[in-house]
């Protein structure tokens, strides 16, 4: 039997000068594994097939709602008579309704460029890519940290009486602390929103903001920007 | 049956034919490997993938939503090129076309409305394709890249829906665009400057008409098509479209 030879263990990340290593892979670097890819089709003529099919249905249904729908034409522009209200485009009315509440500096350039700026940087963003539950460790501090910006979140749109901001915000920040009060329930919604992390909570915010500032702009909002029920 | 066999028969002394030949350069895609060439040459499909995983088509993996919104892209264009051919980019010629298209032109309502239907559901159809991308995470590596030239195909679709609202040159067209621009003014020191540069003066009239109709005709859409291209060849290059194993 020969003896056993000693190793010193340090860390190196020069090949060259230490030809033979150890690597020691953790949880979170761990080598990134190609899984089993499941069955392949040919693209031709598989997805071309599929492509032409929903191409055909959309098309129908294009000139379907065409035929029956017409393309809204007012009055010839007119820059001395303004219309009350003068509204944007309707995907442009979340906007609008931001500019009632904010100083347009804030809502007009500021929240727009950080929307765009956030989105883009969405991928760069390494925290949580295993897609960990929010609630699933440190719930404690996390439950800290999290009152406190919706805290913070309220009393500003508070102060700016931005509720239509506001309603929103808080039915999802609401939601978000069902699966931190009932960790161990068994009704599929909540299971479901027991599993979901943080940047789920984030972006379903951001759409739940979205669509309620939209649709208050496209029919809550009548003359001086005033709000009307859409029925009456 | 005997007609089916006469057409099969015909069509592949059509294959055989030189003129055939020299467009094509194959045979008839039955093998996998004149499929895959059916894909490599030809200009508009290489940029897809020759295979994809089966699990990709299904319809819950993506509803079609990318599809969809690129054939909305190519709906826009065709009635887009249509319309162009009735309109002039001039006060007040330009609503008289409108009127023109409603009352003189066959089917000109139609066209229009297709136009006009198509852009508000392209609209939709992006940022629904955005959002359903998020929540499948199709924005994780390798994929991060293709998601920036997405949010930059958001922002053109937004800019093309924008730029076309003005050029009706009715009341809701005028009054939408001086909402719009005048948010642009509020952009520190630049905003004024960037406004003039839109609008080509200090009010919405003609210059503005001409340098909306040129963006919405010419400038964004050539930088859609560029975005679109490249969005489709990184699918490929990055590997294909995202697959759940939690997902069935």
């Amino acid at each position: 039997m020969s003896e056993m030879k000693s190793y010193e263990v340090g860390l190196s990340s020069d090949a060259l000068r230490e030809p033979q290593r150890i690597v020691f892979i953790t949880r979170k670097m761990s080598a990134k594994v190609k899984g089993d890819v499941g069955p392949q089709l040919m693209s031709f003529p598989h997805v071309i097939l599929r492509e032409a099919i929903a191409f055909q249905l959309l098309t129908i249904v294009l000139v379907v709602l065409s035929l029956f729908w017409d393309a809204p034409l007012e009055q010839l522009a007119n820059p001395l008579l303004t219309p009350n209200p003068a509204k944007a485009p309707w995907y442009f009315l979340g906007l609008q309704e931001l500019l009632h509440y904010f100083p347009p500096v804030l809502a007009g350039v500021l929240i727009p460029t950080l929307v765009i700026l956030a989105l883009v940087v969405i991928p760069y963003f390494d925290v949580n890519i295993e897609g960990e539950p929010l609630w699933a460790h440190r719930s404690r501090p996390r439950l800290q940290i999290y009152s406190g910006v919706f805290a913070v979140l309220f009393v500003f749109l508070a102060l700016y009486d931005a509720w239509t901001v506001l309603v929103p915000t808080a039915l999802v920040g609401a939601l978000g602390l069902i699966p931190y009060f009932h960790p161990t329930s068994n009704s599929r919604l909540q299971k479901f929103l027991g599993s979901r992390p943080l940047p789920w909570w984030v972006m379903t915010w951001f759409i739940a903001v979205a669509l309620t500032l939209t649709a208050v702009g496209t029919f809550f909002r009548g003359p001086g920007w005033s709000w009307v029920w859409p029925w009456r | 049956m005997a007609t089916t066999a006469w057409t099969h028969e015909r069509l592949e002394q059509l294959r055989q034919t030189r003129v055939w030949r020299s467009i094509f350069r194959r045979g008839p895609a039955r093998t996998n490997r004149t499929r895959s060439l059916a894909v490599f040459g030809n200009l508009a499909l290489h940029v897809m993938p020759v295979k994809v995983r089966e699990k990709s088509l299904s319809v819950r993996a993506t509803y079609y939503l990318g599809s969809i919104s690129f054939f909305l892209f190519v709906v826009l264009t065709i009635t887009g090129i249509l319309l162009m051919f009735y309109y002039h980019p001039a006060v007040p010629d330009a609503y008289r076309d409108m009127k023109d298209l409603i009352y003189v032109v066959s089917n000109g309502v139609f066209l229009r409305n297709l136009h006009r239907l198509a852009a508000q559901a392209m609209v939709v159809a992006v940022f629904w394709h955005m959002f359903h991308v998020f929540y499948r995470g199709g924005y994780k590596p390798p994929h991060e890249f293709n998601w920036v030239i997405g949010v930059g195909l958001l922002l053109v679709t937004l800019f093309l829906s924008y730029t076309g609202y003005l050029l009706p040159w009715d009341q809701l067209a005028f009054w939408a665009i001086t909402v719009g621009t005048n948010i642009i003014s509020y952009v520190p020191v630049l905003g004024r400057p960037i406004r003039f540069l839109l609008l080509g003066g200090h009010i919405i009239g003609q210059n503005a008409l001409l340098r909306f109709y040129v963006l919405h005709c010419v400038v964004l859409p050539l930088g859609a098509v560029v975005l679109i291209a490249m969005h489709f060849w990184r699918i490929q290059k990055d590997g294909g479209l995202t697959v759940r194993d939690d997902h069935e």
